[in-house]
């Protein structure tokens, strides 16, 4: 079931762009599927009025906690990053369809790219509890986009590339060389959108399932407003409600 | 305890003044988790045409200063795929549901009503000539008098329940169009429909939305909406159902002592989606503490 309610920031890590958000409950927690997502209210911003779309990012339900790793990339979410322990932050969630689970023994490959990584450090979270280890592949456009890399590297093996070859090897997330040396029973995406269609493309091209997270703009997050719309063959669809997560074969791209 | 019933006419009686704006709430079915429908005087469901429209590509969304640009072009799967898919779903809600129809011809606003009418559970229909994404119909018909009397007595004469107009703002004497309603057999007005605006990205050189222009809407059109409800509540002697930014109790009032007999709540319900019901209470609240026993009382009781 959707709520909505008042979290209190318990901690908030500076990574320079981005920010991780701890918030609390006092409540317990609904079930959270990793890649389900929030709806933050911003307080306080003029020029911000309706509510921002961040990703779960990860999630302690024994102490009621969510955490939410934040880009600043306009004026609320810069306007969020700017809030302090003990402030409250105001959600609605768990909102969309989170990441279809595999089955053991799969090839598991996680692909993120730049602030997209959010999500699936839940997910890759969840798997290893599950017993499945996945193989993690993280994309930036230099070395500082990649936060938490030692957090993430804990679940699996994990591969980077950079743009400008910082760290890992130097292109696109399409071009490391995992691609030649390793084959994947699913694949799952996040990160900028050029950076999932290539994904999408190359998964396609060796007929790989492959699902994708998408951050169309929004409105509600409750698919009301239908404002969010992805094209697919079944038309256009709510990215809020129908998704985020979308298999790649429904998607026209 | 405050009598809190609106009867608008023509059995269109709401436990209270609150209504949510259609293609703000989906079908009611998206805020249940947040609202108690019960607590509200009536939903109004999604724009709906006689045939089914993809609606315009996206982006379909520009964020402005308190409020929002949009364009999404009636998307909806038509009359037809409502009675039989949704309408089975949303019937037995306890609140009135009012269907949000739109067209593009004449004749499709016709056949819908039509078909609409045999529909039990839905009292009324809000006859959409005010949208302002679509590029046949829809606001066309709604800025003429001559235009909305055309299809409001086309309409009139094929739907029997308690048929209410929305009106576009974006015409130069909104009190004329309100008039041309009434006279065309109207039951009720509301308003305002959104704004025409625009919105652009200066980096780009491109504008925000896919069909360039939309609709604006939030907290900053309160004033606009506020000046149009009491202009046509003084001229018409129908009931007027206000709508446009009403984000609380005292935005709801405000728009009650201006003329309106209801109100809708709209892009509000995107930042609370329990804001509805929040604003029933509050009236409720309201006239308590004012002493108004009936929040009829309210109805144009501006004193100016």
């Amino acid at each position: 079931m959707k709520q909505i309610a008042d979290f209190r920031l318990v901690e908030k890590r500076d990574y320079g762009r981005s920010v991780l958000l701890r918030i609390r409950s006092v409540q317990t927690l609904p079930n959270i599927a990793p890649g389900q997502f929030v709806q933050v209210r911003i307080d306080g911003s003029p020029t911000t009025y309706l509510r921002r779309p961040i990703s779960i990012h990860d999630v302690d339900f024994q102490r009621n906690e969510i955490t939410l790793l934040v880009q600043q990339v306009g004026e609320g979410t810069r306007h969020l990053a700017s809030a302090n322990e003990g402030d409250i932050i105001n959600i609605v969630f768990p909102l969309g369809n989170g990441f279809t689970l595999p089955e053991t023994g799969e090839n598991i490959l996680l692909v993120g790219g730049g602030i997209g990584i959010a999500p699936l450090y839940y997910f890759a979270k969840m798997l290893v509890e599950k017993g499945i280890r996945p193989t993690l592949l993280l994309g930036g456009k230099t070395e500082s986009d990649l936060l938490r890399l030692a957090d993430y590297q804990k679940f699996g093996d994990t591969f980077m590339t950079t743009e400008d070859g910082t760290l890992g090897e130097k292109g696109f997330v399409t071009q490391h060389s995992i691609w030649q040396k390793q084959s994947f029973d699913k694949i799952y995406v996040c990160g900028p959108k050029p950076m999932m269609k290539a994904v999408a493309k190359m998964a396609a091209e060796k007929d790989i399932w492959c699902e994708v997270s998408l951050e169309n703009l929004m409105a509600c997050g409750l698919g009301a407003c239908l404002c969010c719309v992805e094209d697919t063959i079944d038309g256009h669809v709510c990215v809020c409600k129908e998704g985020p997560v979308f298999n790649t074969r429904r998607l026209k791209w | 305890m405050v009598n809190m019933t609106i009867d608008l006419g023509r059995g269109l009686v709401l436990r209270n003044p609150v209504m949510t704006a259609s293609g703000t709430f989906g079908y009611g079915e998206e805020y249940t988790d947040f609202v108690d429908l019960s607590q509200l005087g009536g939903i109004i469901v999604k724009g709906t045409t006689l045939n089914p429209r993809e609606g315009n590509p996206y982006p379909r969304m520009a964020e402005t200063a308190s409020g929002m640009l949009n364009c999404v072009g009636l998307q909806n799967k038509g009359v037809q795929y409502f009675m039989d898919k949704i309408y089975p779903r949303i019937k037995d809600f306890d609140t009135n549901v009012l269907l949000n129809l739109s067209g593009s011809t004449l004749e499709d606003y016709v056949k819908g009503a039509e078909m609409i009418d045999a529909l039990d559970k839905i009292p009324a229909i809000e006859l959409n000539v005010s949208c302002p994404n679509v590029k046949q119909g829809g606001m066309a018909f709604g800025v003429t008098c001559a235009g909305i009397s055309q299809v409001v007595s086309e309409v009139r004469k094929v739907y029997h329940k308690h048929l209410m107009v929305k009106l576009s703002p974006n015409v130069t004497n909104i009190a004329e169009i309100a008039l041309a309603a009434e006279a065309a057999g109207a039951d009720s007005v509301s308003l305002i429909n959104t704004l025409m605006g625009m919105a652009i990205d200066a980096e780009k050189r491109r504008p925000k939305l896919s069909v360039i222009t939309g609709g604006l809407s939030g907290a900053c059109v309160k004033p606009v909406a506020l000046r149009m409800v009491w202009q046509v509540a003084k001229a018409v002697k129908i009931p007027v159902v206000g709508l446009g930014g009403i984000s609380n109790a005292t935005d709801a009032v405000e728009f009650m002592l201006a003329g309106a007999s209801a109100i809708e709540i709209g892009t509000a319900n995107f930042i609370d989606p329990a804001v509805s019901a929040k604003v029933a209470w509050g009236i409720n609240e309201y006239c308590e503490r004012h002493g108004f026993e009936k929040v009829t009382g309210l109805i144009g009781a501006l004193e100016c």
